[in-house]
């Protein structure tokens, strides 16, 4: 029985560190508009910037679009005139808006790593040495493994961990969290963040980062994108669009040829222009901005990825582990229901009990008082000067209050069991059955006795997070498997699965259980995403595809996963298997509209480019443009608007719902694929109009 | 038999075909068929190799690459030689250095591009090492195909089987039988099957004699179609009664032609385990194939425009120049759809004379890279490759990582796989450009204008897809359309089979992810519309301002578009 009811001291004693509840306040990612108007005037500035060859010829398209505009501007030149002056001007504007998108995206970052820098200390630290003297020195020249002091109001010079002491310390300029943390030595709560602030007491604090590798320093980094790698997904679609840009070199290049033998003349202004129109420029323009922005559409949420790989593969995760507590339950088990033993009322159950807990600080504790008064109206009340908490030990398993001559305790059933018979009662007929029947449906069943009187038996019920279990329906439409994590025995762990609606549970986890769990789904060819915190789940973090460490765990933690959440939110790993999908989601996306508004333009530029020889086929110019120049300006233009247009799509990514991949790809295919063969009909035809309207043709 | 009564014997014939011999081919390269175990161990020993002895994709086409050479070598020196060699009752001397090499490849490539005349030109000696070549460029495009299928059905493997036992297997259990039981029927039917020479005949009627061509025709036929080769014995092809005697040799010969390149999607699906997208990719061939054969239908079937003008209105057999009245114009479309479609090129007709549009669906077919069905072979692995973009793109858009059957397709299968999808378009839009632009090039066609152009454009499409129809029109055996075609020919067949191996070898390697229900389906409608979508926008895209100066121009100076 007892083995059933590990949690009955865990319960009274748990020592509730402020770990930073998730709250929506931001400490790196301030919230800014899509188009911040400091941002927008910095990307401005940068699309010129990016017109450096150098920068260009990373992206093909692009490049290829700026060689164009290069040999129309000279052909301007060569042989004047409005048509190729036009088209110069809004090729060079195509390539303008590629930088733009590119540079929106990075801005948005670097005003992050702006806030960040602002915050890295250049203050002096106290530097212990081992023969306990002290010295100042800049918090530059800190090596890993010095030790530092710290006291009330001073700024944490460096990364490391606690050795000796406690103090509550402020997070707020890395996680936004207002509230304090506690951080000691020892244990799961050591690590400290350079850059944070000690509020009181007095800490020794061993650095465990060099100089410009601090986590302050990573974040720097990630957030402006720096050395941004391009993810794999990534360089597969630009291998893919590089293919169909040399597709079309050829197909427009032999139109001369082609053009000359039927003994037409063939503008080079028009075959550039066809040329852009037809490679894959839209998506070329913004695939690199789509990626920086997923980037930061984890940061808005307070997760740092240290590589967009990690992003790109929470997409493709097929096995969510989640801890139970604080994931799937809200971390406390509350009370929910108070079982009278055989002989007794609830009423006189619930009173013992609400005095067994009045001193009980422990939220458990507190929610056995509250259900009391809630149940039963029964009121804290001041029991004089002669009462006597006993707090909660280890070795008793129990806690409660001496008063009056009475002795309430409550704890664990076979303590309490044992210390009433010791008192020379007798354990109530069916007690057993019912602690038997609280952990067997999950629960933690306390019991409670007034001396050698067994009253009867608290339930304290792991409660399951509200809305957890639709969330859960979404991932199995998403193809995603969850598996709940608890050191829980396998009884208890299946009734909360079941409630929980998770598919699966590794009941009584251990460290290396978690481990194989992980290795067989991956051999299994699954992508395993987890979170974790201690020091103890560093392997597990480290070897799954996707390791969320929580911000308030070891720094061991947060060195073996690949993402941080700053929150320390363990249920964000939903949010980011959705940021992964959603950025994979916005490039196919994309990368369908662009090669689908092809069709149309074809419709504009060929007509246009042959009709003055093969009149006939002005038959295929079904948008009735005015005229072949106008044919094909209107077509660059809505090539190079279109690029614009879509910017706000690509950094706020296409809008992500939760369903089958079958209605996703149908719902996408038809907005980007159908709808990305009818608008540049639409579009074109219009700024065709405008361009008449205007006599520009 | 009616048309309609051709399409159902058809239908049920090839939909038996595509479920038995798709799974008697699964089984054949899996090894599980071995009745002609004492005819595959001698060989075995004599190339020093076992079934057993697997290779990485890198032996596997170094191993093709060695064979392709030595055939072609063979080949090459048997025409420059054949005045000294037996058979030749003619007394055919040496064929031309050019015309032997382009002949050569061009049956390596499973092409049977003919810049020649064949009762004219080649020995019965070497005719009939152009069947050797039937049997075995076939077989090199099955076995090619089969290493991408082993690449999505094998996991963690460095192997992707051995070449030499493929190719063995291929050959004897299914082309060789095939062809003989065919060819029975052909020589059955009429069709001439003699070693002896020439026939001279006086036609007293006319005052003049006649020389007849005969030869070893009739079990040449059947691996000719069968083999999607195309090339007949005479240069007439499948026009003449002696190749193609009667209706029934007709329907034979579609049916021979489709036969494996669909049925090899079966054997696709039986291999990696998922009948259904063996299925799916069936679904998308027959989409295409049956909106090219809707389109011919309806042109044929509409009178010659030319025709008109010369005031001959009514036309109510539909466009019969250049048309066997045997055969009609919706047969004589049905068969031009078929071998334009399946990288075959055999002809029943002159596409020369077929209506703008019919000539736009024989050029589509080709331009769409030969994948409804395709050639035996190429065609299964040129969808797969469509496929694979398609998964591309598809699955990037419902958010994960793309995968097919399993295997995630990255950035080396996209390299490798764009790689065999341009290759084809690439070589003949420069090709076409070089022609058009060159004095070698232009004199060419027998046209001018659109027309010229189309002759020009359809020679290069056809060789670079190693189909070898001829639109006609155009002079062929001029040192720059030889030495032009043989590049086309060997880049379209290599340039995409080589990366098809690697891409296999590639995909083998791979560790397979479990389907899900997050998984991109393959094998549903929506992924049919997905591929057909890919290959019409890929090609379409690629094509569209050739053909728009071609056939497109050609139909809207009659006036309008259908």
């Amino acid at each position: 029985m007892n083995e059933s009811v590990p949690a009955g001291g865990r319960v009274a004693t748990a020592v509730q560190v402020g770990a930073g509840s998730p709250t929506m306040a931001h400490g790196v990612a301030e919230a800014r508009g899509l188009f911040d108007r400091e941002i927008l005037a910095q990307a401005l500035g940068g699309s010129f910037k990016k017109l450096d060859p150098r920068v260009q010829v990373k992206n093909p398209v692009m490049f290829v679009v700026l060689v164009g505009t290069v040999i129309t501007l000279i052909e301007a030149l060569a042989h004047p005139g409005k048509f190729a002056w036009l088209i110069t001007i809004w090729l060079f504007l195509t390539v303008i808006f590629a930088n733009f998108a590119e540079a929106m995206a990075e801005g948005r970052g670097k005003a992050q790593a702006d806030t960040l820098r602002k915050m890295r200390s250049e203050t002096e630290a106290r530097r212990l040495h081992p023969d306990g003297s002290e010295s100042r020195v800049a918090a530059a020249e800190l090596a890993k493994g010095d030790l530092v002091i710290c006291e009330a109001n001073d700024l944490i010079p460096s990364d490391g961990e606690i050795t000796e002491g406690i103090a509550s310390v402020d997070e707020s300029a890395i996680t936004g969290e207002s509230a304090p943390v506690i951080r000691e030595s020892g244990g799961d709560r050591s690590a400290v963040t350079g850059g944070t602030k000690v509020l009181s007491d007095r800490i020794v604090i061993q650095i465990t980062a060099e100089r410009g590798h601090t986590f302050l320093d990573r974040m720097i980094h990630l957030v402006e994108g720096a050395n941004r790698q391009k993810t794999p997904n990534e360089i597969a679609l630009t291998i893919l669009l590089a293919v169909l840009t040399i597709v079309f070199l050829p197909v427009v290049v032999v139109l001369q040829p082609f053009g000359h033998f039927a003994g037409a003349t063939v503008s080079v202004v028009i075959l550039v222009s066809l040329l852009v129109c037809l490679i894959p420029t839209t998506i070329g323009a913004l695939l690199s901005a789509i990626g920086i922005a997923g980037m930061d559409r984890l940061v808005q949420r307070n997760v740092l990825a240290m590589s967009g790989r990690a992003v790109e593969a929470a997409g493709d995760v097929q096995t969510l582990l989640l801890d139970k507590t604080g994931t799937i339950t809200l971390g406390n088990r509350m009370a929910s229901a108070f079982i009278p033993a055989a002989g007794h009322t609830e009423e006189e159950l619930a009173e013992a009990a609400q005095l067994a807990s009045l001193a009980d600080e422990t939220p458990e504790g507190r929610s056995i008082v509250v259900l009391a008064k809630d149940r039963f109206n029964i009121r804290e009340r001041d029991l004089g000067t002669s009462r006597q908490f006993i707090p909660f030990s280890a070795t008793t398993r129990m806690s409660g209050i001496d008063f009056d001559g009475r002795q309430i305790r409550k704890g664990a059933a076979e303590s309490v069991r044992r210390w009433a018979t010791e008192l020379g009662g007798s354990v109530p007929a069916g007690l057993n059955q019912i602690v038997e029947q609280i952990a067997r449906a999950g629960s933690t069943p306390l019991v409670v006795s007034d001396g050698p009187l067994i009253l009867g038996v608290i339930e304290l019920k792991d409660v399951v997070k509200q809305g957890i279990r639709e969330k859960f329906d979404e991932m199995r439409q998403m193809g995603i498997r969850t598996i709940m994590i608890t050191g829980d025995n396998a009884l208890t762990a299946a009734a909360i699965a079941q409630e929980a609606g998770v598919d699966d549970y590794l009941a009584e986890a251990t460290p290396e259980a978690k481990m194989a769990l992980i290795k067989s789904e991956q051999e299994g060819g699954k992508l395993v995403a987890m979170t974790g915190d201690g020091t103890n789940d560093a392997p597990a973090l480290a070897q799954a595809d996707v390791g969320v460490a929580m911000n308030t765990g070891t720094t061991a933690a947060k060195e073996a996963g690949n993402m941080v959440d700053l929150d320390s939110n363990p249920t964000k790993l939903i949010d980011i298997v959705e940021i992964g999908k959603q950025l994979l989601i916005t490039r196919g996306s994309l990368t369908t509209f662009s090669i689908a508004n092809d069709i149309a333009k074809y419709f504009a530029i060929i007509p246009a480019l042959f009709v003055a020889t093969y009149p006939q086929l002005n038959t295929l110019n079904i948008m009735k443009l005015h005229s072949p120049q106008s044919a094909v300006l209107s077509a660059v233009i809505f090539n190079a608007l279109v690029i614009v247009a879509l910017i706000p799509l690509a950094l706020r990514g296409v809008k992500f719902r939760a369903a089958g991949s079958a209605a996703i790809l149908r719902r996408n295919v038809w907005i980007y694929g159908i709808g990305g063969v009818i608008a540049p009909f639409i579009f074109i035809k219009i700024i065709d109009l405008i361009l008449t309207a205007l006599h520009a043709y | 038999m009616g048309f309609t009564w051709t399409i159902v014997a058809l239908i049920v014939a090839l939909g038996l075909t595509w479920r038995y011999l798709g799974s008697y081919m699964a089984a054949v390269f899996d090894g599980r068929v071995h009745f002609l175990g004492w005819v595959e161990r001698p060989i075995y020993r004599a190339l020093g190799t076992s079934p057993e002895h697997e290779q990485t994709w890198k032996r596997y086409a170094g191993s093709l690459i060695i064979f392709s050479g030595v055939s072609l070598g063979l080949t090459y020196l048997i025409f420059r030689i054949q005045g000294s060699l037996p058979l030749n009752p003619q007394h055919l001397g040496a064929v031309p250095p050019a015309l032997s090499f382009n002949t050569a490849v061009s049956f390596l490539t499973n092409t049977n591009w003919q810049a020649y005349g064949g009762e004219t030109t080649m020995s019965y000696f070497s005719q009939m090492t152009l069947v050797v070549q039937q049997f075995v460029s076939p077989a090199v495009g099955i076995v090619a195909a089969l290493v991408l299928v082993r690449g999505f059905s094998r996991r963690n493997s460095s192997t992707i089987g051995n070449f030499w036992v493929d190719l063995t297997r291929c050959l004897f259990y299914i082309l060789l039988p095939i062809a003989f039981i065919a060819g029975i029927i052909f020589v059955g039917q009429g069709a001439v099957e003699t070693l002896a020479g020439t026939v001279s005949i006086h036609d007293a009627l006319n005052g003049v004699t006649q020389t007849i061509a005969r030869g070893p025709i009739g079990f040449m036929e059947p691996i000719k179609q069968l083999g999607t080769n195309g090339g007949g014995f005479l240069n007439q092809n499948g026009a003449t009664p002696f190749e193609n005697p009667t209706a029934l040799t007709n329907w034979l010969s579609i049916y021979l032609i489709l036969s494996i390149p669909f049925a090899l999607t079966y054997t696709f699906g039986k291999m990696v385990g998922s009948i259904r997208h063996g299925a799916t990719l069936l679904v998308a061939m027959l989409v295409i194939f049956g909106s090219f054969l809707a389109i011919t239908s309806y042109a044929e079937h509409q009178g010659n425009p030319a025709v008109a003008a010369a005031g001959i209105v009514s036309q109510p057999t539909g466009n019969m120049e250049g048309k066997e009245v045997r055969f009609g114009d919706t047969a004589s479309a049905l068969y031009g759809v078929t071998s334009t479609n399946t990288s075959t090129g055999s002809i029943d007709t002159a596409y020369d004379s077929l209506n703008p549009m019919g000539g736009f669906s024989m050029l589509g077919g080709m331009m769409l890279g030969e994948v409804s069905p395709g050639g035996t072979g190429s065609g299964l692995y040129t969808i797969l490759l469509m496929a694979i973009i398609a998964v591309f793109i598809g699955g990037l858009m419902i958010g994960r990582t793309p995968e097919y059957l399993g295997k995630r397709i990255q950035a080396k299968e996209i390299k490798l796989a764009g790689l065999g999808v341009l290759v084809m378009p690439l070589i003949v839009l420069i090709l076409t450009g070089i022609a058009v632009s060159v004095h070698a090039g232009r004199i060419g066609p027998l046209n001018a204008g659109p027309h010229g152009f189309s002759e020009i454009l359809y020679a290069f499409t056809s060789q670079a897809n190693n189909n070898g129809s001829a639109f006609g029109g155009i002079s062929a055996n001029t040192p720059f359309y030889n030495v032009a075609g043989v590049i086309d020919l060997l880049v379209g067949r290599f340039g995409v089979m080589i990366p098809v191996l690697a891409l296999g070898g590639a995909l083998a390697a791979k560790q397979v992810v479990p389907a899900g229900l997050g998984t991109f389906r393959t094998d549903n409608t929506m992924f049919v519309g997905l591929v057909v979508g890919v290959i019409v926008v890929v090609g379409g895209l690629t094509f569209f301002p050739a053909l728009a100066l071609g056939p497109i121009v050609e139909q809207l100076s009659h006036g309008k578009f259908f």
